[in-house]
């Protein structure tokens, strides 16, 4: 199906890297090893078929309790063929680490130091990965489950 | 003579223009290594106006999301709304009655007007033209009456809900915007010729703050600053919701993405709104505005009063909050600034597991360095004017 030319694509030329895909309510998702994200990547955007030119958000989400932990989202938009994407992968609390695709689309840079200042997610190869939202002596990734909502910080004092 | 110049000490010069700063509209550091007043480099500092968004949206209802998107991108709120409600309705899977479709389109464009308003107000005052801005405020004022008049505020709106609706289009309201609309047509033309042709407002904004269109692709550039650089990508033609598909309306494009197109493609955008919102209030059939499914969106107080199911369905929604089935979607619409997306991810609860915003002008603060390289100080100005970087949605 036409559609879904982007994840044939992918399950022809990576058989082993897509761990799932899915379609729910039309976004064509696929999960891929953390390992071969960036040729992936580097795939989908150079492709003539395919040529995913935006990458449009960047972000994580924490799924305490499953193991691996955390998923990064990337949202990507090929203008070409006015087709979105969203690629995701998995990343443990262990190894909290993935390659970072700033080198692919110069928009990923703040939108990765995004994800480490709220979920605590390495990107290697960032060239300047420090907070962005939060100041530089904040303690503690707060989107994380974990982090307790009225948690107060030790620069900031106690709330009586 | 001797060469003086040999011994003279030089060295970059370092300062802050710092978050709270005259004429830059936002809150928003930006740390200049400088020769003179030429910009060697620059670093941009955001996140003073960070609330929490995410946060907070994870620890309430579906449904007590919505007024914080009015907060988001605070100078069109009611573009968040429908941005939210139309991410949640996809997360569900329902569509809304085709009168609440053409409502939530009059109050996006409305929105947009007043946003693309006080930008050019912003921009035109912060290099000096004061006359202009106090015309487009004006204008904003009307605006903001018609909005008060459809929902009860002027700007955090709350207008919209989940599968419909706060309330219908009050009586009058077609009339009062026809009126409203003359006026704010004559305030257009008049900063149209205070701004457009003259000649120290063209000094300042023609040439300055380049983006080619490729690295404006790079960089994320989505909205009336890609618009600019020639690229006429807009979510409202390219992936139509509600009801655009229907509306005949066209996408201003600049030529060389410097400050002057972006300005040129806003007033145009201001009447291609216009246009829009006569159209709908032209072609706007009659019906229900809020989608007949109790286990969504309330039904009305009568029904709640009399009725023991519309009871029980409004008590669990309100206290436990309004359940989509699990799984995640993404859904955009086109903000003021450019794409404005919605990442949702439900977990089959009456809380949002994540709530994520894609600020538009996230991407575009980002390229600010890019932009002012090699210029001087007085160049950010408006560069970063005409970027429009609204704190509340930068930050959230």
């Amino acid at each position: 199906m036409e559609a879904n030319i982007t994840i044939n694509k992918l399950n022809s030329r990576f058989p082993e890297s897509i761990v799932e895909t899915h379609s729910y309510r039309g976004d064509d998702t696929a999960v891929v090893r953390k390992e071969d994200l960036l040729e992936i990547c580097q795939f989908l955007r150079d492709d003539k078929e395919l040529q995913y030119n935006f990458m449009m958000d960047l972000t994580a989400v924490d799924y305490l309790g499953r193991e691996p932990r955390f998923e990064v989202v990337y949202h990507l938009y090929s203008l070409t063929f006015n087709r979105r994407f969203r690629i995701k992968t998995r990343v443990s609390e262990a190894e909290c680490s993935v390659d970072s695709i700033v080198s692919l689309w110069v928009s990923a840079d703040w939108f990765e130091r995004e994800a480490y200042d709220m979920y605590g997610i390495i990107f290697k190869g960032h060239p300047e990965l420090r907070r962005i939202l939060l100041y530089e002596d904040f303690q503690g990734h707060p989107l994380r489950k974990d982090y307790p909502i009225k948690k107060r910080q030790p620069l900031i004092g106690p709330t009586c | 003579m001797s060469d003086t110049t040999k011994d003279l000490h030089s060295e970059y010069m370092v300062i802050n223009m710092g978050p709270s700063h005259p004429v830059t509209h936002g809150t928003v550091k930006f740390l200049l290594t400088l020769e003179g007043e030429t910009i060697i480099d620059m670093k941009v500092d955001i996140g003073y106006l960070h609330r929490g968004f995410e946060k907070m949206c994870e620890n309430g209802t579906w449904e007590q999301v919505m007024p914080y998107t009015d907060r988001l991108n605070y100078v069109s709120p009611l573009i968040n709304n429908v941005g939210y409600a139309l991410a949640v309705e996809k997360l569900i899977g329902i569509d809304v009655p085709e009168r609440c479709k053409y409502i939530r389109v009059i109050a996006s464009e409305l929105a947009r007007i007043s946003d693309h308003y006080t930008n050019i107000a912003a921009s035109g005052l912060e290099l000096g033209a004061f006359t202009a801005f106090l015309y487009f405020v004006e204008a904003r004022e009307l605006l903001w009456d018609l909005i008060e008049m459809l929902c009860g505020a002027r700007v955090t709106a709350n207008y919209i809900r989940i599968g419909g609706l706060k309330n219908d289009l009050p009586d009058g309201f077609k009339a009062k915007t026809k009126e409203v609309f003359k006026t704010c047509r004559e305030l257009w033309a008049d900063v149209d010729k205070l701004l457009t042709k003259n000649r120290i407002f063209i000094d300042r904004v023609r040439n300055v703050g380049i983006m080619p269109p490729e690295d404006a692709i790079a960089w994320g550039f989505t909205g009336p600053c890609l618009r600019a650089c020639g690229i006429p990508y807009d979510v409202r033609k390219f992936h139509p919701y509600l009801v655009y598909d229907q509306m005949d309306f066209e996408i201003p494009v600049g030529e060389k993405g410097d400050n002057f197109d972006r300005y040129l493609v806003r007033m145009e955008e201001i009447n291609q709104s216009m246009r829009i919102v006569e159209q709908a209030l032209d072609q706007i059939p009659s019906g229900p505005i809020n989608v007949n499914m109790p286990e969504y969106r309330w039904q009305s107080k009568d029904d709640i009063g009399n009725r023991i199911e519309s009871l029980i369905f409004h008590f669990k929604t309100v206290t436990e909050g309004i359940k989509p089935p699990a799984g995640e979607i993404y859904s955009a619409v086109e903000g003021a600034n450019g794409e404005l997306g919605f990442y949702l991810v439900s977990d089959g609860s009456g809380k949002p597991y994540k709530c994520r915003v894609r600020p538009p002008c996230f991407p575009l603060t980002a390229a600010m360095p890019k932009m002012v390289k090699g210029g001087f100080i007085a160049d950010i100005v408006p560069t970063f004017d005409m970027i429009n970087m609204i704190g509340g949605e930068c930050d959230r």
